[in-house]
């Protein structure tokens, strides 16, 4: 570390201003945590624009209990896209990185190039005609119709990262099971599926919050409150100005808590999958 | 389940040979509904966006009579697209100097061997698991010009640093990007530390040797050796900064004379409430043109790295 082996004067000062300067850069962070727990549990007679920093003077879970009356069959309904889409393109992204770490053939490079620029493109270049699309189907505006196009739109990174986790397998491995007579399949089976419950974890927790905290798919294809997902509720709930302070935030907070509870346990998953999603896998 | 490489035998009976050949195309049919889907979902529509973008189809009735670049012609000149280009300047260079200054930052203090380094990390990186609206919703209250921050401020004595935040005329944008930072920060914190863990030991201990002060070690060696993380940081910023729309719909929307409108709000609302399909595809595509020119340069040197 340092040269000198005798702790200085100067080295316990910068050791500390290194403490200092994380310390406060994580009480920044905790911050806006601090105002929608503080502001939730407090009653709306409590909530006022001078007393916002002070503690509430009781857990008051009144604003939680009207928050979740409202936003309760949306958060359903996000139960309900993200689950499946989540397995699915998970499933899907199995097999695709397989194919592209495993089976490469003429022209598969340039194919994994095309959809890595494809999970770049902003959704907006795509918005119109996927509603238009959506509506000549007849799934415009259904759950199973959302839950399309978030598998649709997870097939590259799903395979981004499989292919990432895959490339560590040897090839060796894969030539082996061909020489002992496994097929396509049979390697998928026998050789890859076995070792890829770390990736296959990494990958449904990625699509899990990425899709659960998904805004603007949901807002256009989803138009109709009654079906949308809780991130929409929770923008109807902030958006109108009849609700009181202390009910959005309680709002916000039930829309956060599923992303922020699976991050808190699955922290060391999290991190592998935002590696792997910048394409350094 | 290691292999020794005296079972693989170098000549294959042809037998296999053919079998390995059928299982390759079976591997193509396998990954074609994938390569189908991306090909239309993502490319034809795209496509299909640049089209609409052509023709006069400005009312709830389809219409795709041929018009030229009028629709182009039309957005471009109009004043608030002009504000979109400009508060989309104000944006990146707001969002993406903080994530990267910060990221780095956090980053090069926690690889100083800091005790509840783990605790640190999960501080800065939760954000990043939070939805934008949420993010927005807090936000929104800790930049009310009555209270919030502001209220903070006034009660240590800092009063003169009040301020209007994302209701101010002219900078109101920049002061919603200290919301998105705070949620992508800690991403490219991330980035950054795993690309510190990636230098070895020797590398800054020898620069130390040599007499290396640290603001030298990190000018001359370490921020250098992390280009590549910085490049890819920008990428992933610059495409946020490009495409946001949550974050900016929760705070303020199109704010005061379009001093907070970005292009993805804007385009929402000529589709959404005033039905031009026309004028909001031009918003699209012209989306996607600026992601080109950011992305494709970025996605090839990388793979020309992955090759060497």
């Amino acid at each position: 570390m340092t040269r000198n082996t005798t702790i200085s004067f100067q080295t316990i000062w910068s050791r500390g201003a290194i403490y200092l300067l994380l310390i406060a850069f994580a009480l920044y962070f905790l911050m806006p945590v601090y105002v929608l727990v503080n502001t939730s549990f407090k009653p709306y007679t409590e909530v006022s624009i001078q007393r916002m920093w002070e503690l509430p003077q009781g857990l008051y879970l009144g604003s939680f209990a009207e928050a979740w009356s409202k936003v309760s069959p949306n958060f359903i309904n996000s139960l309900l896209i993200t689950i499946p889409a989540a397995i699915i393109s998970s499933f899907i992204g199995s097999i695709n990185g397989y194919i592209f770490s495993k089976w490469r053939f003429k022209g598969s490079n340039t194919i994994f190039l095309l959809f890595l620029i494809g999970m770049f493109l902003p959704y907006q270049g795509v918005l119109i005609p996927m509603v238009l699309t959506l509506r000549s189907v007849g799934l415009y505006g259904t759950i199973p119709g959302l839950i399309f196009i978030h598998c649709v739109f997870g097939i590259p990174i799903t395979a981004l990262m499989f292919r990432s986790y895959y490339a560590s397998v040897p090839d060796d491995l894969v030539d082996a099971g061909k020489i002992d007579g496994c097929g396509f399949f049979g390697i998928y089976r026998h050789i890859l599926l076995p070792i890829a419950a770390p990736a296959f974890a990494v990958v449904l927790l990625w699509q899990f919050t990425s899709i659960w905290n998904d805004f603007i798919i949901g807002l256009v294809v989803l138009s109709n409150p009654r079906l949308a997902p809780v991130t929409v509720a929770v923008q109807n709930l902030a958006g109108s100005f009849t609700t009181e302070w202390n009910i959005q935030m309680a709002g916000a907070l039930i829309a956060a808590a599923p992303t922020i509870i699976v991050y808190l346990l699955l922290g060391k998953l999290f991190m592998r999958g935002l590696l792997a999603g910048s394409v350094k896998g | 389940m290691a292999v020794s490489p005296t079972t693989l035998s170098t000549t294959a009976p042809r037998t296999s040979r053919r079998h390995i050949n059928r299982d390759l195309l079976l591997a193509i049919v396998v990954l074609t509904p994938s390569i189908v889907a991306v090909a239309i979902f993502i490319y034809t529509f795209i496509a299909w966006t640049f089209w609409i973008s052509t023709v006069n189809w400005n009312t709830s009735v389809i219409d795709y009579t041929f018009v030229g670049l009028r629709n182009w012609e039309r957005m471009l000149s109009s004043f608030r697209f002009q504000m979109n280009l400009r508060n989309l300047a104000l944006y990146a260079l707001g969002f993406m100097s903080q994530c990267i200054i910060i990221g780095f930052l956090l980053a090069s203090l926690l690889d100083q061997h800091i005790k509840g380094e783990a605790v640190f990390r999960t501080i800065f990186i939760f954000p990043f698991a939070v939805s934008a609206v949420v993010t927005g919703v807090a936000w929104r209250w800790l930049m009310r010009p009555e209270t919030g921050i502001n209220l903070l401020f006034e009660s240590v004595g800092l009063g003169f640093l009040k301020s209007k935040w994302f209701a101010d005329p002219t900078w109101g944008i920049l002061f919603i990007t200290i919301a998105s930072s705070w949620q992508f920060a800690g991403y490219v914190m991330a980035l950054y530390l795993a690309g510190l863990r990636g230098i070895p030991l020797e590398v800054k201990e020898a620069a130390q040797m040599d007499g290396c002060n640290t603001w030298a070690l990190y000018r001359h060696i370490i921020i250098p050796m992390l280009a590549p993380v910085t490049y890819t940081s920008i990428v992933l910023t610059g495409m946020g900064a490009i495409r946001v729309f949550d974050i900016v719909t929760v705070i303020s929307g199109s704010g005061q004379a379009f001093s907070t409108d970005m292009l993805a709000y804007h385009m929402f609302e000529q589709m959404f409430t005033a039905n031009r399909f026309s004028l909001s595809a031009v918003i699209g595509a012209f989306m996607i043109i600026l992601s080109i020119f950011l992305v494709v340069p970025y996605l090839l040197s990388v793979r020309k790295e992955q090759e060497r």
